[in-house]
């Protein structure tokens, strides 16, 4: 289990992290979602030993390891920009962990040679070994480096922004393919993102973090639909914020008739588009310069642009002043 | 009035500008570098070769020879330590570090060389006690070499710089996760990433060291077959009238400047070539 105990961290005068407490559990896949400047990073770095905290304490399944320098962790980090080492072959980027260690530790020739082609057919990348990383594509690169991480045996696996320089095919394909293999190998693994739909998708927990501080805790379920603060509400999914204080969600408004009565505020439509499977209303509300966004189902006509038409809540949520800061 | 894309001057522009630099080129680079060799072979290849190995002369190109082996080293470890310890990590005085190494480029090598005269010259500040020892510094060779050692710290440390912080510490950080100690972290990642860049700089540095006059004039006290380093010795013949031993010595210089060039163009070339490999 990773425990993470008051952890704070500043950079100069600027506040990096505040008081930041969390538990992981054996074999979870944990996202760090938040916008840049959120401290997500720096929190990683700092379980990873790459960066050490000005209070607080890391344990690592009860052991402190709070001065622990990275080298002695036993973590597999895998760097946004790759870090390859451009001037070894891709099968000696992965062997390099097992090659640097000390003689009596360290495996036979052969064993290591063993080792990475093993390795390279776990990331897929067979027959790919004497290649240099200049010649790779970017998701190839990403995966020797997934592979460099993972041949040191680690017992975590930190990834940060891993599929932040990939352009959105690729990002997809890989993000399927990390998801089944952390189901495969059940190893406890930390990424750090700033994509919500990406830390929805991969997390069975998401770590909500905004200013240095987490905002929530809880499963991708529990973070999109019940957001514990107004910051997650509209960091996580889109959120509207109606004058009245209201945060409600563009599929959770529907539009009415005016003969049920329900309608609670006129909308001007602006615009009406095609979003996915459903129609994307934006408009003003009637009185105010709010833009409101909506979600209908594509089954359904759409209101015309320039109507007005009268809306209800399904269901909103209000927030403690406090956060709305 | 006829447009042009950005960056495409006009036929006229095009042709006067490199009309200029051509111009200045020759007069002031091709035209003193033909001068000196024409010069030096003006009476044959006999007299050419006799004042090269004249006893003096040998003696003073064994010298400089000396100064470069050990000043080059000695720089390319100073400018490798102030490198890596300005772009790796983040401390207190960094940006006076990053001045510092900058100054003997901006103080007159003359001054840098008096510095080391008021330091550890008989009058300096040292210079009792280093006399009382035994130890002789201005006037003798380790005077020559702390004064080369200054004017060239530079060279190293200002072409690893920019290097060095393009490439950030990612790589570093992670051979330092996959368990590598801070020297196999440099031996194997660090230094092969900074290779070109670390010899071109070292390229430079021996081609200043060799050729430095200024500083080295002040500390050596131009003892012939002592103290005397190759540009030294031209000034010393030439005051002379020993036009010919002058202008030989300065074509050996000369020599020396032209096949730093071409390795250096050489270096810049697989540069190029390796960082477009990579990216």
């Amino acid at each position: 289990m990773i425990r993470v105990q008051n952890i704070t961290k500043r950079f100069g005068n600027y506040p990096a992290l505040h008081g930041i407490d969390l538990e992981i559990q054996p074999g979870e896949f944990i996202a760090l979602l938040g916008p840049s400047g959120s401290g997500k990073t720096t929190l990683l770095r700092i379980i990873a030993g790459l960066e050490f905290q000005d209070e607080g304490h890391v344990y690592f399944d009860g052991q402190d390891v709070s001065d622990i320098p990275v080298g002695k962790r036993n973590v597999g980090f895998v760097f946004q920009q790759y870090a390859l080492f451009r001037h070894m072959t891709v099968a000696d980027n992965i062997a390099f962990g097992l090659s640097v260690r000390k003689a009596r530790l360290r495996p036979a020739k052969a064993e290591i040679k063993e080792r990475a082609q093993e390795l390279l057919r776990v990331v897929q990348l067979e027959g790919l070994g004497d290649r240099y990383p200049g010649q790779l594509s970017g998701g190839q690169r990403q995966r020797v480096a997934l592979a460099r991480a993972l041949a040191i045996e680690p017992s975590l696996l930190l990834l940060d922004e891993p599929f932040g320089a990939l352009d959105a095919k690729v990002r997809k394909d890989l993000r399927r393919w990390l998801r089944d293999l952390h189901k495969q190998m059940g190893l406890t693994s930390i990424f750090v993102t700033h994509d919500q739909e990406e830390a929805l998708e991969l997390a069975d927990r998401v770590v909500v973090m905004d200013h240095g501080r987490i905002d929530q805790i809880g499963t991708p379920e529990q973070v999109y639909m019940e957001p514990a603060t107004a910051f997650v509400s509209h960091f996580v999914g889109e959120t509207n914020r109606l004058p009245d204080g209201r945060h409600i969600r563009p599929h959770d408004i529907e539009i009415v008739t005016a003969a049920s009565g329900r309608g609670e505020g006129q909308l001007l439509v602006d615009n009406v588009f095609r979003k996915g499977g459903a129609w994307r209303v934006e408009g003003r509300l009637h009185g105010s310069e709010t833009i409101v966004e909506i979600d209908v189902d594509a089954h359904e006509p759409p209101p015309g642009i320039g109507q007005t038409v009268a809306i209800a809540a399904r269901r909103a949520r209000t927030f403690a002043l406090a956060e709305e800061a | 009035m006829r447009r042009h894309a950005p960056g495409t001057e006009s036929r006229t522009a095009q042709v006067l500008l490199i009309g200029l630099a051509l111009t200045f080129l020759a007069f002031f680079l091709m035209l003193p570098l033909v001068a000196v060799f024409s010069e030096a072979l003006k009476q044959g290849v006999r007299p050419f070769l006799d004042a090269v190995t004249n006893p003096d002369a040998f003696s003073a190109i064994r010298l400089t020879l000396i100064i470069a082996a050990i000043s080059v080293p000695l720089n390319m470890v100073f400018g490798l330590a102030a490198s890596w310890a300005i772009t790796k990590f983040s401390f207190p005085g960094k940006n006076l570090l990053l001045t510092l190494i900058d100054l003997p480029f901006s103080v007159s090598p003359v001054v840098s060389g008096l510095i080391f005269v008021l330091l550890f010259g008989a009058q300096g500040l040292l210079g009792p006690w280093l006399s009382a020892h035994g130890v002789k510094i201005i006037f003798a060779v380790p005077g020559i070499i702390l004064a080369t050692v200054f004017i060239t710290f530079p060279f190293v440390a200002r072409e690893l710089i920019p290097l060095m912080m393009e490439q950030g510490k990612d790589d570093e950080e992670a051979a330092l996760s996959l368990g590598a100690n801070g020297w196999q972290t440099f031996w194997h990642v660090t230094l092969p990433n900074i290779r070109w860049g670390l010899l071109y700089g070292v390229l430079l540095c021996n081609a200043r060291a060799m050729g430095e006059f200024g500083a080295v004039s002040v500390v050596s006290g131009h003892i012939r077959g002592e103290t005397n380093t190759m540009p030294l010795h031209v000034e010393i013949l030439y005051n002379e009238y020993d036009f010919v031993g002058a202008f030989a010595v300065a074509s050996l210089l000369a020599a020396l400047a032209l096949v730093t060039l071409v390795l250096k163009s050489v270096l810049e070339w697989r540069f190029d070539l390796h960082s477009g490999a990579s990216h």
